[in-house]
């Protein structure tokens, strides 16, 4: 059995390190981090590290604070790489929720409010790549710039800021139930916008 | 939209987390209930994640990538060097389930108790990414698709080798048991093939046997969504091969 350990280690990172050649997707990756693969989490990093840590940096808007998100997220999915779940999503939306989580928690200073495991969202579009991924971004930074702005502050502030409706309604001095319909018909745009590409 | 209408914005904020108060508590308690909306909830998340992507600017220092890497280097997890074959034999089937359940509940164990001491133990850590390892094999023969593979020795000798493999296309995983395999040449492992629907061999995984005969493949790195029509062992290169190599040593298709 050790020489069929040994095998395993040298197989998870001959996939690794052709997994560009071999077009690896997410998921074959996190296969190859099960195993202890260090060469996979590298190229995973490598793959979503700039996700992460914009989506921290734009929450706390401090660089130190999104570079401690950053290293503790990849240090969850080393530790605990079942948390990712590929039959049920992308893992650049699915890191960039974790992110954006921990990072409001840092925000709001409160201890984490969900496990990671707990993170369940469903993305039909493939992200793995840069490309996939500006493009999307591009269609959803279009529709955030077509809504009126109280609606995208609303959704902005919530998301972002971590604020809850009625925080957001107090700031804005808007009714609470003007606010719940701002964010769920703002969310919908947004999905109708990626359905659409 | 399946969802119920009197939850759709409470839902949608839920998914935010920006929901507070008694309006999420009537949410959560609805959500235990309804699958509908439950599955509503993670379209929402994703729509939310979509605002995530649209964030951008610089790019991580290049001491951060050093830090990761320096940080998992000196926290390697599960190794398949710490699994054990144990000794295969009449009982050998009896013993693995029994080893994968006491595994499992362990696992369930601990995942309670790790809430509490986690971030106090190293030791922890390490036990969690055992129990981690012992949660997908549970999973793997749990899953829903799991179908087993009786694999039979293609030309008959004194003490057949025998093998059972378990796999989850769903979860990519794969556990294989093999029992009474014969000693192998110098410088040659046994290798298992996924012998998939449409297309060529792939393999998955290589072992040498134990004293007794038995060896022991757990979850090798497989291609996402693989449908399995068979699995083969083959005796090759320690290297390992990219086709395997006749003669086929056993072979069983699922059922």
């Amino acid at each position: 059995m050790i020489a069929a350990d040994s095998y395993f280690l040298k197989r998870a990172r001959r996939l690794s390190t052709g997994a560009k050649n071999l077009g690896l997707n997410d998921g074959a990756l996190v296969s190859a981090i099960r195993a202890g693969n260090q060469d996979a989490m590298a190229q995973l990093y490598d793959r979503y590290s700039s996700v992460v840590y914009a989506v921290a940096l734009r929450v706390l808007a401090d660089a130190a604070a999104a570079e401690d998100i950053l290293q503790e997220i990849f240090m969850q999915l080393w530790r605990n790489p079942g948390a990712f779940d590929a039959s049920r999503g992308n893992l650049a939306p699915w890191l960039a929720v974790i992110s954006r989580n921990r990072a409001v928690d840092v925000l709001r200073k409160r201890r984490p409010q969900m496990e990671i495991t707990e993170n369940l969202i469903s993305v039909e579009p493939d992200f793995a790549s840069d490309a996939d991924r500006g493009r999307i971004a591009e269609k959803i930074r279009a529709v955030l710039k077509s809504m009126p702005a109280p609606q995208r502050s609303a959704l902005e502030m919530a998301y972002f800021e971590g604020f809850s409706h009625s925080e957001i309604s107090e700031k804005t001095k808007e009714p609470l139930g003007t606010i719940k319909t701002r964010i769920r018909t703002g969310l919908m745009l947004l999905r109708k916008a990626v359905e659409a590409t | 939209m399946s969802v119920h209408e009197q939850f759709a914005e409470d839902l949608a904020l839920y998914a935010l987390g920006a929901l507070e108060g008694g309006d999420r508590a009537s949410l959560e308690k609805h959500l235990e209930e309804c699958a509908s909306c439950r599955r509503e909830l993670e379209q929402l998340r994703g729509d939310a994640a979509l605002l995530a992507l649209t964030t951008s600017g610089p790019r991580p220092p290049a001491r951060a990538k050093s830090r990761l890497t320096d940080a998992v280097a000196k926290e390697p997890h599960f190794r398949p060097a710490q699994m054990r074959a144990p000794l295969w034999g009449v009982l050998g089937w009896l013993a693995t389930a029994a080893m994968i359940l006491v595994a499992f509940t362990v696992s369930k164990q601990n995942t309670h108790l790790s809430s509490t001491v986690a971030k106090l133990s190293g030791m922890l850590e390490k036990q969690k990414s055992e129990s981690e390892q012992a949660r997908r094999i549970a999973e793997v023969l749990h899953a829903p698709d799991a179908t087993s593979y009786v694999i039979m020795p293609v030309s008959m000798k004194n003490m057949p080798p025998s093998g059972k493999a378990i796999y989850s296309r769903e979860r990519s995983g794969l556990v294989f048991m093999a029992s009474n395999l014969n000693p192998l040449p110098e410088r040659k492992m046994y290798e298992l093939w996924l012998i998939p629907m449409h297309g060529a061999p792939v393999p998955a995984g290589m072992f040498k046997p134990d004293a007794h005969g038995g060896a022991m493949v757990m979850n090798p790195p497989l291609p996402v969504g693989l449908e399995a029509k068979a699995f083969a062992v083959t005796i090759e290169p320690e290297q390992g091969s990219a086709t395997p190599t006749p003669p086929i040593v056993m072979m069983g298709a699922g059922g």
